[in-house]
């Protein structure tokens, strides 16, 4: 059995809003273990982005466990969440989040800027082979606006895996992306997957949650289904695509 | 967090909207270099006045009339009759730090030679005036001892006298000229001497014998002010308490009885000077300092806009491990960037300002180290102040609000 990287045990989250209070999620209880392509789906109002903020450090629950790491995240202060955020976990999100007018190589750089202990030499070289993971070592120089919507998601997934986190959080990634692309992205997930990255992937779309190996399903803040299957072949699909475009 | 990586993110983020950053700072440069160049300004008339006065001598002490009052009317300084030569003999007998002394009295009138005439003053002294004054004889030779006792009509002249009256050059020694019906014979021309601080031409100048002025023009037995010399520039206090005493005595004052003359030094003079160039100073570095607080106050606007403009990299900052301390001192270092650069491009525009308007006036060019190191200082106030709020306001967003903001 590999190691359980993240457990959560009976979360809750309520939002006060106004005099009602708002249960987000009522008591959720899930691990992830290392290695494992986990998809997160639910229809909107399902939780699934406050159990995306929560798992991402970003937020803290009303009630519940949660651990990432074997660390209990629940009685940590913001500058701690913050540590957390910055070694543990890589983020990759919807609309890319790109900073304007700098380069691929500096996206990437960013995390690491926040942690002290690498050098600027190191920094620079993790950067680059990060940017190679993803395919990206022909776009090192080039700007956001220089770059296809694909390629920008590529970099925020280069600038996610660069800190080499422990579970790589990916919300809505494919999102903005046409359907050609997003199958690009779910392949470069699978083969990040392949060497050992442990992924959660939040999405409201059955045919993106098909290429992950397990599907938690959200409704109303709870989970209404939990289950393991073989994945589809991303790179398969893409193949399977009628080649019409070509015009 | 590492400082020079910190440097590193507040760098980018300049350079990422040049223009901008560029305006931003153009408000502190303008409110820099103003500031720079209105004290360094400031400081070099300052120095020039000073310098023109100790030309004229800095040791020379002058006692003027006091006013009087007649039957509770004040009759002002001219009416006064209280200095007479006696005075004057008094005080060069009796006042060991007065090097020397001479009484001033002065006619206005019209003076005359052939077809040329010029409107003057003639001035009356003893032999020691024109030292005491620090003219020099160019031509000629003084007046003696003995054209004062004889009430001779004989005067020097300056040049710009020498100049109206003898357009044609001739050589002015020896030769008459009429102050009013009074034929004056010229025995010496003074040097040039060029203009005092006021601006008067103190070439416009005829000296003759006080006596003469006295009894032949005047009519009068009192005369207007004494100049007189401390024998040094340290001993002029010194030899201001003799005059005074000297003067009580000899006017037989009673001790509680106000002065009937004042005593006053280049000293006086100097420090009035000096005050008014001085507050001349603070009110142009106060008007600088206005364009130096707008240009913080366009700072601040500029890091306002900035954080909301960046709300989403703020967030994604955030999200990737930034805390909330971090945000805020990129911000603060942005600002404080932003205004120290632009500080240093004002101080070296101020500088070069008031090298040209110094070197167009040919004033002393003056420097004052002060001024910079406090630019210095206000401009990196102005940064770590007007972006304090911005920054602030950038370091408690919500990440997760901020990670959605559109």
């Amino acid at each position: 059995m590999a190691n359980t990287i993240i457990r959560i045990d009976n979360l809750r989250r309520e939002f006060v809003v106004g005099s009602e209070v708002v249960k987000a999620l009522r008591g959720v209880s899930f691990e992830i273990s290392q290695g494992e392509f986990v998809s997160i789906m639910g229809t909107s109002g399902s939780g699934k982005s406050t159990m995306l903020n929560i798992l991402g450090c970003l937020d803290k629950p009303t009630s519940g466990e949660y651990f990432i790491d074997n660390i209990a995240v629940s009685n940590l202060s913001k500058d701690e969440l913050a540590h957390i955020r910055n070694r543990k976990i890589g983020f990759v999100f919807q609309s890319y989040n790109l900073l304007p007018r700098t380069s691929a190589v500096e996206q990437v750089e960013l995390p690491l800027l926040y942690n002290k202990e690498i050098s600027s030499k190191e920094r620079r070289e993790r950067a680059i082979t990060a940017l190679e993971q993803v395919g990206l070592q022909d776009r090192m120089w080039h700007m956001p606006n220089q770059m296809s919507g694909g390629q920008q998601q590529r970099v925020a997934i280069a600038r996610a895996i660069v800190n080499d986190p422990v579970i790589l959080l990916a919300d809505e990634a494919t999102g903005n992306l046409d359907t050609r692309t997003s199958y690009e992205i779910m392949s470069l997930f699978q083969d990040l997957h392949s060497k050992g990255k442990s992924i959660v992937f939040v999405t409201h779309e059955p045919d993106i949650a098909v290429f992950t190996s397990r599907t938690i399903m959200l409704r109303d803040g709870k989970v209404i289904k939990d289950v393991a299957m073989e994945p589809q072949s991303a790179k398969a699909a893409l193949e399977a695509l009628p080649k019409s475009e070509d015009y | 967090m590492n400082f020079s990586n910190l440097i590193k993110i507040a760098y980018q983020a300049i350079l990422r909207n040049k223009m901008r950053s560029l305006l931003t700072m153009l408000g502190i440069i303008i409110g820099i270099s103003s500031v720079i160049a209105m004290v360094s300004l400031g400081q070099s008339s300052t120095q020039n006045i000073n310098g023109q006065i100790s030309q004229m001598g800095t040791n020379l002490i002058m006692v003027m009339r006091a006013s009087q009052r007649q039957g509770g009317v004040n009759m002002g300084n001219s009416s006064s009759q209280s200095l007479s030569p006696k005075d004057v003999e008094a005080i060069t007998s009796k006042c060991r730090n007065v090097e020397m002394a001479s009484p001033m009295v002065s006619a206005a009138g019209q003076m005359v030679r052939g077809a040329n005439n010029w409107p003057g003053s003639m001035q009356g002294g003893n032999t020691d005036l024109i030292k005491i004054r620090k003219y020099d004889i160019e031509k000629g030779t003084n007046f003696t001892e003995k054209d004062i006792l004889e009430f001779k009509k004989v005067c020097l002249v300056g040049q710009t006298v020498v100049e109206n009256l003898f357009p044609d050059g001739e050589n002015p020694i020896g030769q008459e000229i009429r102050f009013g019906k009074i034929p004056f014979k010229i025995i010496g021309v003074l040097a040039e001497k060029g203009e005092n601080q006021m601006g008067q031409d103190q070439d416009d100048i005829v000296i003759a014998p006080y006596s003469t002025v006295m009894k032949r023009i005047l009519a009068t037995q009192y005369i207007h002010m004494i100049y007189a010399s401390a024998i040094s520039e340290d001993a002029c206090d010194i030899a201001v308490d003799e005059i005074t005493e000297t003067l009580r005595i000899s006017h037989k004052i009673k001790d509680g009885d106000d002065n009937d003359f004042n005593v006053r030094t280049q000293a006086e003079l100097l420090s009035m000077l000096n005050s008014v160039t001085g507050f001349l100073t603070i009110l142009l570095a106060a008007i600088a300092s206005i364009s130096l607080l707008v240009g913080g106050i366009g700072i601040m606007n500029i890091m306002y806009v900035t954080v909301t403009e960046r709300t989403k990299e703020i967030g994604l900052r955030t999200a990737i491990g930034a805390r909330s301390r971090d945000i805020m001192a990129q911000f603060l270092l942005e600002s404080s960037m932003l205004s120290l650069v632009g500080g240093l491009i004002g101080i070296v525009f101020g500088l070069l300002l008031s090298w040209l308007i110094t070197f167009a006036l040919d004033w002393p060019f003056i420097v004052s180290i002060s001024s910079v190191i406090l630019s210095f200082v206000v401009c990196a106030a102005t940064g770590i102040f007007f972006g304090w709020y911005p920054a602030k306001k950038a370091a408690n967003l919500d990440p997760i609000t901020a990670l959605r903001y559109e």
